[in-house]
This record gives structure tokens, C-alpha cells and sequence, in this order.
């Protein structure tokens, strides 16, 4: 175990853990961050996703000691102002999911794509996506939802 | 919705406490009972027969709905806000749901096969028509006019036709329900999920309905995608211990050893827990838990080679011994017109077996007290029957164990969410202290329960005019409930199992025709149905149970692309063929309605005079029924011919379940239901040697991913006010793989009759049809 200072959602929180316990039980157990969610702890389908340094990264997949030093967001960090992000406003306006377990992954992998690239093509969305994991089969939704942030990001620019 | 839903309802029965008025005073009990510092001595579920069990109106006049019956992912809670508010007449938004837990709701049974509107919603419309009733007598008492004077909107009874607000004309139902002194006794029939209750007070004719059928958001996904709801895996209780489970080496390995000197190395290691062939750790921490699994080395017996060479299976099938027999069909005589039928057409189909591969797996918290109050949350979907099997599992009164429900991923049966509670319950047993299990991905995907192979054998015979005179279906296959869907005995959980309780609860559970299909009136039929037994009966990572619609995706498929085989070999258009034996008004109403939104090109299949090249595309049709709810879909495909890879551009799905309640959300669904079941159809397949499951993680049993989408999926809903609703979800996975499979052979003349339709398998029947 040894100390270590993780800075999630603009705040900095110390912790005491193995350093090389991956972040997503530190964010989860240790600072009660809920929505980077275990689904396979082996990088195959996002449900743990969180942003590092603005990319969508697993969190089963990356240490505390590589995340230290490092801007994590997780989805309860997306909220400006108390105010839905418009990534979250267009998943609700579509009525994405139906358990909604997955959900943090596409949305957190949403908001990554389209700071990156405001408007993707429907083959970029599909390749930006195709790591992930939805197991209800709600991709019609995600996909309505995701072509509806961009164009509010656009209207927005 | 109002924000009010987004409170979570384990949180408002936390809160709630003195503050809900009943409609009759005397039973304030049942909350402050759960809610008491105090540890109570037992806890005793509601009486259906009390209306206040169903429903409780606050001083702020919050209707509070109480009901056995979970969320499991598809709206059912909204809807069923939905239904109290339009009985009640009150905003939808004032509007509280406690869903499932054991000691504040009723027994409805859990959820199953799709029918919490169907049959669930029914005590709660008519508890809702109740009490609005004997308000507006109360009102009626209050105001001094016949209650036939009054009226209600937003929750207010007033006299009709006075000004609004006037506060000598109205009374709201908060000031009324302080009142008390209700005749609440309510009339029981039925129990579990038929469970029902009615009152004085009849439920509204559906013609005046505001609410219901109208497209309201669905409370539950705001807080879902802002990050502030919380699902069974984030329960957290003091003191509570992180448990993960070491499952044996294979199937009929028995424990013989433990060593532990590794783990104790790890930070928080606390213990590992031996009961017969259960092996567990638990740790202070997740971290120490998942790394203590690794370490422990725990040595087994050899494994049994209990079952054959995947490759072998369906062969293994044919020659197993038939363990139970029924005949689900017979009309005429079917056996008389094959014989002496001009044409015969013959065909099997094969299904294997699927997981429920949740996305989030088994996830529970136990705190058990054998000598006090045990609870147990878990979002397995029958709490009710959870909580009489860890009655059992304990060996303590059923009323010292209260099963508290709380949301997880998406369950689609009986998949093994159970057998994580039951895990966590072992654990804390042993610990003593509460201990929260969550699965690692293998111990889902390799170690949760099943949908059962299936093997369908099909025949038709034609007359020299290539009429179809008679249709025989013959199944083969595992039951649908080794595991009983029902987890209400001890006997039941893969942990239990592993310390030596048998499984004596299962049943044999066909695979059927003629039960729960579409209803053709061939002249000729006998549909019989055979169980084959268990590969082995405990604690078999094969074992059997409900997954999203126990036999119907293998028995739809088998049937929906025999029609098709049939129609073919009659020369016949394949939805011409349906409606031609179709007498069912609803059924040909959905066939209809997906052939003109797909603009159908009407003509025999194959597709003749297809131009060559690399891809084919085609078109192909399925039709289902299930619990009074029928389903055509339509797929069109692109085929490659070099690859055998079979891309879905497009679905059209036609869905009538009598009357929708919310079509919004009921729409989402069977996209789900669609495209879930198009990764079933096309890459689903658990694989296994000869004392293991070999699919472990999302590699190796895949599932539907975004590549997999088709660019258009539609839906047509067909409403039907004046009959009442029936199931949605598992109708709309039936037909997918006959659709899908039809449609390839539309593309090229190519019929693939094993599921799922991998490119191996599609090039296999493409080089067939060049070689014959």
C-alpha cells in the first residue's frame, strides 16, 4: 500500500492503496465514484470507461500509480453546472438503454469522440464504438443519441 | 418527470418513515417495522388483501406504489406510474414506486416471460380504481354532494363545474387520506404472478384514458445517465466484507485441498472459506479479494468428462436417452398424410446453448443473521423466491430473511444473479460479517446458467397440387429448467450445489410446438417433445434455466424457416404461404403491417436472376407468438459469398400486445429485443470440451457490437385499446434468426439450418449448393 493523489472531476483525493490496483476499485470502492462500472476487468467491453487526459480509457485496464499526475473524469464529472452535458441531454432526449449498466462507457466514449471529431460519420460512430459492450441491444438509441449531441455540439460551436 | 423519481427507492423507504398516511390508520406498521432502529424479530410481507399494501397517499400527496414486481431494464416501472396515475387522476410525477423488496411489497412472483404489464399490472390498476373510489366517497361525505357530482384532477376531488382553487368545493386526496377510516379490504384471487386484487372501485374504460398510451419518458433513465442512480453493485453496508468465489476445475472436480500462504501476503486478505466443493475468499477491499482468488491454491480432483466434443453435440443429442415426452399438438392425422403425400419436405434445425452473459455479472451484498434479521440485496428477478431459498439455504424461519431488490444489469431470465446472492450469503455466513460477491467475467459467462440446445426435426407433406397437407415437429432438447426459473429452494444455487444440497427442484421444461405459436391451420398436425437429461446433475456449468424466452428462439427458428421450406417447395411468396394458412385476424395483421412498411417484394424465394458478384442480399420473414402477443419480422440481408458473413441492413418489426401502455418505451424495447437477438441468430454459441465452458469473456462468447447494426431498424406498433395488454420484450426476440436465416436463403438459395449463422457456417451451405 502507499499514498497516492488521484485528481478526479477537478478535485484532488489522496489515497492509500496498492499502486498497482487497477483505477476503477480505487474509484469505485475508495472514493464511491459508482458509474465506471465492472463488466469484465478485462478491457473488452467499456462499462469501467473514465477519461484521462480527455481519451476514453478502461479503468480496469490502468494502474493508480500510471493515473497519478493525470485529469480523470468520470461520468458523474460531465455534469457543468449542475446541468446535464449536451452529451447526456441527447442520450436522455432519445430515451437511450434499457438496464443502463453499460451506459457509462458510451456515454464517457460519446463525449471523447466528439471533442475529437464534433461530426463523425456513421462509419466513424461504428468504429469509435465497436469496442464497446451494450448486452440489451440498445445500439439503435445510441446511435440517434450520439448523432444528436453532434449536432447540438454544432449548433453549439 | 419530476425529480421526485429520481430519489431511489431504497432511499425513500429509508426516509419515508412517519411520514405516509394510509388509508387506514391501524396499519401504519409495516414500514416503521422495517424501519425501526431496533432490529425486528421477523418481518412479515404485506397482505395482499389490504389495500394500503398496494398503494399509500403521503400529507404531501405523493401516491406511493408498492409492488413485488422489479425493473429489470424495459419501463415497466414507468408504465406501471402510469397506470396509478391515470386510475388516480394524478400527475404522473407524484408518483413513487417501491418495487420488490420482501418486506414491504407483496409476492407477485418476480418477474417472468414477460408479463409484469400482462398480469402485473393488474392489481395495481385495480388498487388504483379502488382508491380512488372510496376518496371520492370520502369527498362526497366531506363536501356534502353525491360522489356522481364530483370530480378529480391532479389530485384534487372537486364538485364539477366549480372554479378551481375554490376551497369549499374540493378537498385534495393528501387531506383525505389523513382521514382514515376506509373499508381497505380488498378481494384476493390468484398468487404470484396471477396474483390480483380487486375492489369496489372499477378501473376506467380505456376510451377516456390521458396517460396511458402516451409516450412519457421513462423515470428511471435520467438519473440512470446523470450518474446518480444506484444499482445493486453499489450497495455498500458498514462493515462489509469484498467476497469472490474459486470455482471447482471443471465439472464433478471435488475439493481436496487448500493453500492459502500466498493470499496472506495481500493486504485485506481475510479468509478463505471452505464448505464442502464451495471455495470463496473474502477480503476488506475488492482489490485484496480479486487478488486473493488468484492466489489461493486450491487443488481438485481430476474432472469428469461429463460432456462430449462440441463438434459432437447434436449427434450426442440424437442418441441420448429420452428423459420425458409430450405431445403439445395433434390435429388430424399427420402421420397418415406424410406417407401418402405426393412431396415430402424434411428438415432440422439446431440450436445451441446461449448465456445470459449479463453486463454486469452476479453482483450481490448479504448481512446474515442466523440468530436474528437476514438481508440480501440482489437484483435477481423473483426477491420473493430468493427469499424463501435462503430461508432454506440458512435453515431459519422464511420471516427472518428479507430480500431487498435493487436494480443490476440486465437479467433476461434466471442468469445466475441468483447464484451470486447465494454466494454472498454462504460467505457471510461464514465471515459474519456482510459480505458483497461480485462475479468476475468468467464466472458469469463459463458459470451462469444456460439456455438449453435444441434440436428441431420438421416434416410437411404435399399434395400434387403442392398443397401443404401436414406439418409434424419433433424436438430433442436439454429442459428449460434443470435450474428451476423459480429460485425458491436451497437446492437451486450453483454455491449451495458445490456444498452438497442437490438439486431436486428442476423440472423437465419442453421445447414446443403448438404452445405459444403462431397459430397455422395446416389440416394435419402432431407436434411432440422430448427432454433429454442433464449432462450432469449439480453444480454443471451446462445447467439449463430460463433465458429470455425459455425454448422460443430455437423452436422459432426451426418452424419460421420450415414455413419458409415448405413454401418454397410450394412455389409460394413465404408471407402469401403464412396468410394462407393463418385463420387469426391478429396474427395476420402484424404480417401484413411489416410487409407494407418493408415494401415486401412478393415472389418465391430465392431470388432469381440476382446479379453475380461477392454480395447477395435478400429478404427474409419471421412471425412468433407468445403469451397473446404476436410479432412478424422482417430482415434484409447482405451476403458474402467469398466470406459467408451475413450483414443485417435491415428490420422491420410489426408488434401487437393489445393495448400500449407507453409506446415510447415499449418501441425501445423491441429495438433491443431485436438486435440482442440478432447477435443470438448470428455469432451466440457457447463453447465447451469435455468438463469445462470454454466461453469466459466477451472473445469468446461474442455478442452483438455496433459493426453488427443494421443502418435501419423499424418498428410498427399495432394498438389495440379494447383488449387487454399482453408481453413485450421476449415476443420480439423469437422470429429474428428464421427472419435472418429466410433471408439468406432468399439472397442465395443457400439454407442454413444451425444457429447461430456464423460466416463458417454460411459458406459450408454455399459450397454445398455448388457442389450439389
Amino acid at each position: 500500500m502507499s499514498a497516492a493523489s488521484l485528481k478526479v472531476n477537478g478535485r484532488v483525493h489522496k489515497v492509500d492503496v496498492d499502486p498497482k490496483c487497477p483505477l476503477l476499485y480505487v474509484l469505485r470502492d475508495n472514493l464511491e465514484l459508482n458509474n465506471p462500472r465492472f463488466g469484465c476487468g478485462v478491457g473488452q467491453c467499456g462499462a469501467c470507461t473514465v477519461l484521462v487526459d480527455n481519451h476514453a480509457v478502461r479503468s480496469c485496464q490502468l494502474t493508480v500509480a500510471s493515473a497519478v499526475g493525470k485529469e480523470i473524469v468520470t461520468l458523474e464529472g460531465l455534469e457543468i453546472a449542475g446541468k446535464p452535458h449536451p452529451v447526456q441531454a441527447a442520450f436522455i432526449a432519445e430515451q437511450t438503454f434499457q438496464c443502463g449498466y453499460c451506459l457509462n462507457g458510451w456515454v464517457m466514449t460519446t463525449k471523447a469522440l466528439l471533442d475529437k471529431n464534433p461530426s463523425p460519420s456513421d462509419a466513424e460512430i461504428r468504429n469509435a464504438f465497436e469496442s464497446l459492450v451494450c448486452r440489451c441491444g440498445s445500439h439503435v438509441g445510441i446511435f440517434a443519441a450520439v448523432r444528436r449531441a453532434s449536432q447540438s455540439a454544432k449548433r453549439s460551436a | 418527470m419530476a425529480p421526485k423519481l429520481a430519489v431511489s427507492r431504497r432511499e425513500f423507504v429509508k426516509d419515508a418513515g412517519g411520514l405516509l398516511i394510509g388509508f387506514s390508520l391501524a396499519d401504519s406498521a409495516v414500514l416503521p417495522r422495517v424501519l425501526a432502529a431496533a432490529s425486528p424479530e421477523t418481518i412479515t410481507a404485506p397482505s395482499p388483501s389490504r389495500l394500503d399494501s398496494w398503494l399509500r397517499i403521503d400529507k404531501e400527496g405523493i401516491v406511493h406504489v408498492f409492488t413485488g414486481k422489479p425493473e429489470i431494464g424495459m419501463g415497466v416501472s414507468t408504465a406501471y406510474a402510469q397506470i396509478v396515475a391515470e386510475e388516480l387522476d394524478v400527475p404522473i410525477d407524484r408518483v413513487v414506486l417501491v418495487m420488490a423488496d420482501t418486506a414491504t411489497t407483496t409476492n407477485q412472483g418476480g418477474v417472468g416471460g414477460s408479463t409484469s404489464i400482462m398480469l402485473g399490472s393488474k392489481p395495481l390498476r385495480n388498487a388504483a380504481a379502488n382508491a380512488r373510489y372510496l376518496l371520492t366517497q370520502l369527498a362526497s361525505r366531506r363536501l356534502g354532494v353525491p360522489a356522481e357530482e364530483l370530480e378529480v384532477a391532479d389530485g384534487i376531488v372537486f364538485i364539477k363545474g366549480s372554479a378551481k382553487g375554490d376551497a369549499t368545493k374540493s378537498v385534495s386526496y393528501a387531506e383525505l387520506a389523513g382521514a382514515g377510516d376506509l373499508n381497505d379490504a380488498l378481494k384476493v384471487s390468484g398468487d404470484g404472478f396471477s396474483l390480483n386484487v380487486v375492489g369496489e372501485g372499477k378501473p376506467k374504460d380505456p376510451s377516456a384514458y390521458t396517460v396511458v398510451g402516451k409516450p412519457v419518458p421513462r423515470e428511471d433513465l435520467p438519473p440512470k445517465i446523470l450518474g446518480h442512480f444506484k444499482y445493486a453493485t453499489d450497495v455498500r453496508v458498514p462493515g462489509m466484507l469484498h467476497g469472490r468465489v474459486i470455482r471447482p476445475s471443471g465439472v464433478g472436480a471435488t475439493f481436496v485441498s487448500v493453500d492459502d500462504s500466498s493470499a496472506k501476503a495481500i493486504p485485506g486478505y481475510v479468509k478463505t472459506v471452505v464448505k464442502g466443493n464451495f471455495v470463496g475468499v473474502v477480503a476488506e477491499n475488492e482489490w485484496a479479494a480479486i487478488q486473493a482468488a488468484k492466489a489461493v491454491k486450491v487443488t481438485w480432483t481430476a474432472p469428469i468428462q461429463a460432456f462430449p466434443e462440441q463438434k459432437d453435440l447434436y449427434v450426442y443429442m440424437r442418441s441420448a436417452q429420452v428423459k420425458a415426452s409430450k405431445e403439445t399438438l395433434k390435429r388430424g392425422d399427420a402421420a397418415a398424410a406424410l406417407s401418402s403425400a405426393a412431396k415430402k419436405v424434411e428438415a432440422s434445425y439446431e440450436f445451441p446453448f446461449q448465456s445470459h452473459a449479463t453486463m454486469g455479472p452476479g453482483c450481490a451484498v448479504a448481512d446474515v443473521h442466523t440468530d436474528g434479521i437476514t438481508t440480501v440485496w440482489s437484483g435477481g428477478q423473483k426477491p420473493h423466491d430468493l427469499q424463501k431459498g435462503f430461508a432454506e439455504l440458512l435453515r431459519v424461519p422464511i420471516d427472518t430473511v428479507r430480500v431487498v431488490w435493487v436494480e443490476d444489469a440486465g437479467s433476461y431470465g434466471r442468469p445466475g444473479f441468483e447464484d451470486a446472492a447465494a454466494d454472498a450469503v454462504l460467505l457471510s455466513e461464514a465471515a459474519g460479517k456482510p459480505v458483497r460477491v461480485q462475479w468476475m467475467r468468467e464466472d458469469m459467462t463459463a458459470w451462469g446458467t444456460k439456455g438449453p440446445a435444441v434440436i428441431c426435426d420438421m416434416s410437411a407433406a404435399l399434395d400434387a397440387q403442392g398443397e401443404a397437407t401436414a406439418v409434424q415437429f419433433t424436438s430433442r432438447a436439454f429442459s428449460g429448467g434443470e435450474t428451476h426459473f423459480r429460485p425458491g429452494d436451497a437446492g437451486n444455487y450453483l454455491g449451495a450445489q458445490l456444498t452438497g444440497i442437490p438439486n431436486t427442484s428442476g423440472v423437465d421444461e419442453f421445447a414446443q410446438w403448438g404452445v405459444e405459436s403462431p397459430p397455422y391451420a395446416f389440416q394435419n398436425v402432431l407436434a411432440m417433445a422430448h427432454v433429454i437429461p442433464a449432462f450432469h446433475d449439480s453444480a454443471s456449468p451446462l445447467r439449463t434455466t430460463h433465458l429470455r424466452d425459455p425454448e422460443g428462439p430455437a423452436t422459432s427458428f426451426a418452424v419460421e424457416s420450415f414455413m419458409d421450406e415448405i413454401a418454397a417447395a410450394a412455389a409460394a411468396d413465404p408471407i402469401e404461404f403464412r396468410l394462407k394458412h393463418l385463420t387469426e385476424p391478429r396474427a395476420k395483421a402484424v404480417l401484413t403491417a411489416a410487409a407494407q412498411k418493408a415494401v415486401w417484394d412478393t415472389r418465391t424465394s430465392p431470388k432469381k436472376g440476382a446479379p453475380g458478384g461477392d454480395i447477395a442480399t435478400g429478404r427474409g420473414v419471421g412471425l412468433s407468438t407468445r403469451n397473446g402477443t404476436y410479432v412478424a419480422t422482417v430482415a434484409e440481408v447482405e451476403v458474402n459469398r467469398k466470406t459467408g458473413a451475413v450483414c443485417v441492413t435491415r428490420f422491420v418489426c410489426a408488434h401487437d400486445c393489445g393495448l400500449i401502455i407507453n409506446p415510447e418505451a415499449l418501441r425501445t424495447t423491441i429495438e433491443a429485443n431485436l438486435i440482442q437477438s440478432l447477435g443470438r441468430s448470428l455469432k451466440e454459441e457457447v463453447t465447451f470440451d469435455r468438463s469445462n465452458v470454454t466461453s469466459v469473456d466477451w472473445v469468446t462468447y461474442p455478442v452483438a457490437r455496433a459493426s453488427d447494426i443494421p443502418d435501419r431498424v423499424e418498428v410498427v406498433l399495432i394498438n389495440h385499446p379494447e383488449l387487454p395488454s399482453s408481453g413485450a420484450g421476449e415476443p420480439s426476440s423469437r422470429a429474428t434468426a428464421a427472419a435472418i436465416a429466410n433471408a439468406v436463403f432468399d439472397a442465395t438459395g443457400a439454407r442454413v439450418r444451425q444457429a447461430p449463422l456464423t460466416p463458417a457456417r454460411v459458406k459450408a451451405a454455399l459450397d454445398g449448393l455448388r457442389s450439389a
